[in-house]
């Protein structure tokens, strides 16, 4: 099974400034079948971190397996929903759920199949011939999940997903997601800085550190679904991971006050 | 009905412009040679559509009603445009998708392009004699290199300027760089391609006008040039006219074609 082992990872970005370490120290084993929330405020590395999981951009130092397999490039066995969509604009709804499947030279026959399949589970059928740009945000999101389904990938990496929509898409959206990852059992590790996000999907929650990034707390939600944000055991939750948050938001307040003081 | 009043505004200042015009030049102000009179350049016009000849034994109605000298100067005209414009795109797309893709490649031709950019089509003129001759290539030279830059400078741009987003999720889905560059970049690019299509096909139909005062016996070009010599102002005129519709049409016919590849795209204009 996809257990995903990352290994005392470090990531250094050079900037005409110096070096920034955006994380290091970072020891996590994800279990298949868990939801894990990345959490922490803006420049906390969980994009980097998730970045380095996707591939994109290898650590600096210390090794992420998968299955026991390092990870040296982006692939297909990890699929990525983006902030931003990242759909094709120049294909129809079905062709984007496609084209992951066409690269991989699967049959017609299997790859409509396929996207008949995932149109129906998402709820786009009435969309398949529409570009994405006659698509509402929570629409286009759907197909990006759509689009990384298809790969039929036992590891989904979300980044920030449903950062971009309003309260009521993005609610269905989480609840259609706790859907999917309960019937197909991915792996899913999701970023986001909203806590209640994350205390509503996870099965466990890391929080990280502001600059450089490493791990405040690793915090496993035992709470059964579907969850009840008014709940008294939901709200001492976020209040806890809230005062969390808020001391790192707090480091990176300072350190961008200090910044604009040297300028 | 909104469609009629709006047409009805847009021929206003026109009409105005040729009412003025014709009042002007029956008072006599100034000299039919210099400047004929609208209501005569539309005569001369049409006479110019009609075919010059009877119609012929065994000839078809259709091709004698198509045998006048005005629509054959407008299918020379087109014609080397066209001719003109494959060559010189032909030769940029290919050359551009590399120069975008590949940055030592770039970096190899961009000093040879950037000094050959600036020099205007027109200056190519004497060469273009020296090498090709009189007739069609010379023509056909000068249009080409007239396409080429503008194709080529928007192709690198569109290559250079694929949003990385769609780079990361092609790489995320597993994409090699043959179907990167086919399938992802290449439509990602073609906005900025077809941007430069347009300009090119501008760039092709100015430079015909002016080949075709140099080394050949028919087009429009030639034919105001013709008209020239024997101070027909009427005729000339008419051939501007000419040539202000047809490059409307290319004009229409490219942004027709333009708006159907890029259905998918969010800024189209309408």
């Amino acid at each position: 099974m996809s257990q995903i082992l990352i290994n005392n990872v470090q990531k250094v970005f050079t900037t005409p400034g110096g070096p920034v370490v955006a994380m290091k120290d970072i020891q996590l084993t994800i279990q298949p079948g868990e939801f894990v929330c990345l959490l922490g405020p803006s420049g906390c590395g969980k994009s980097t971190l998730l970045n380095a999981v996707a591939g994109f951009q290898p650590p600096s130092a210390g090794e992420i397996t998968i299955e026991g397999k390092k990870i040296l490039s982006p692939g297909p066995d990890r699929g990525m929903v983006f902030q931003e969509y990242a759909l094709f604009p120049w294909m129809t709804v079905a062709q984007n759920i496609a084209f992951g499947l066409e690269v991989q030279k699967k049959s017609r026959s299997d790859i409509a199949q396929t996207v008949n399949q995932l149109l129906d589970l998402l709820h786009l059928k009435d969309f398949r011939d529409r570009y994405p740009k006659d698509l509402s945000g929570g629409m286009r999101q759907r197909v990006a999940i759509a689009r990384v389904l298809a790969l039929d990938s036992p590891i989904m990496l979300m980044d920030e997903p449903f950062g971009a929509l309003d309260a009521l898409t993005r609610r269905n959206l989480q609840d259609e997601l706790l859907r999917i990852w309960e019937k197909l059992g991915k792996t899913i590790l999701f970023v986001t800085h909203s806590i209640e996000e994350s205390i509503y999907l996870a099965d466990r929650i890391v929080v990280m550190t502001y600059r450089p990034g490493t791990v405040k707390r690793d915090q496993i939600v035992d709470m059964p679904r579907p969850r009840d944000p008014s709940s008294a055991a939901f709200n001492a939750l976020k209040r806890e991971l809230g005062a969390l948050v808020m001391e790192e938001q707090q480091r990176h307040a300072n350190a961008e006050m200090k910044l604009a003081a040297v300028d | 009905m909104n469609k009629l009043k709006s047409l009805m505004h847009g021929a206003l200042a026109p009409v105005l412009v040729l009412l003025v015009w014709e009042a002007c030049a029956r008072a006599g102000l100034f000299s039919a040679v210099v400047m004929p009179a609208p209501s005569a350049v539309a005569a001369k016009w049409w006479a110019y559509l009609l075919p010059a000849q009877p119609q012929a034994e065994g000839q078809s109605y259709l091709g004698w009603l198509l045998s006048g000298e005005l629509l054959h100067d407008a299918y020379s005209s087109l014609y080397r445009v066209i001719a003109g414009f494959v060559i010189g795109a032909g030769l940029a797309l290919p050359l551009g998708l590399v120069m975008g893709a590949n940055t030592r490649i770039h970096d190899f031709f961009n000093p040879l392009v950037q000094i050959l950019r600036p020099i205007p089509p027109i200056a190519y003129i004497p060469l273009a004699i020296l090498w090709f001759g009189l007739g069609n290539p010379p023509s056909f030279f000068l249009i080409a290199i007239g396409a080429f830059f503008p194709v080529l400078m928007n192709t690198i741009a569109g290559v250079r300027h694929v949003d990385g987003i769609y780079l990361r999720a092609a790489r995320n889905l597993g994409v090699n760089q043959l179907t990167l560059f086919t399938r992802v970049i290449l439509p990602a690019a073609t906005p900025y391609i077809l941007a430069g299509v347009r300009i090119g096909i501008g760039t092709a139909f100015i430079v015909v006008i002016v080949s075709e005062m140099i080394a050949v016996n028919d087009g429009l070009g030639f034919r105001i040039l013709e008209a020239r010599e024997f101070m027909w102002s009427d005729k000339i005129i008419a051939g501007m006219i000419t040539i202000g519709l047809l490059g409307l049409a290319i004009d229409t016919a490219v942004s027709r074609l333009n708006n159907h590849l890029l259905r998918w795209h969010r800024g189209l204009e309408h």
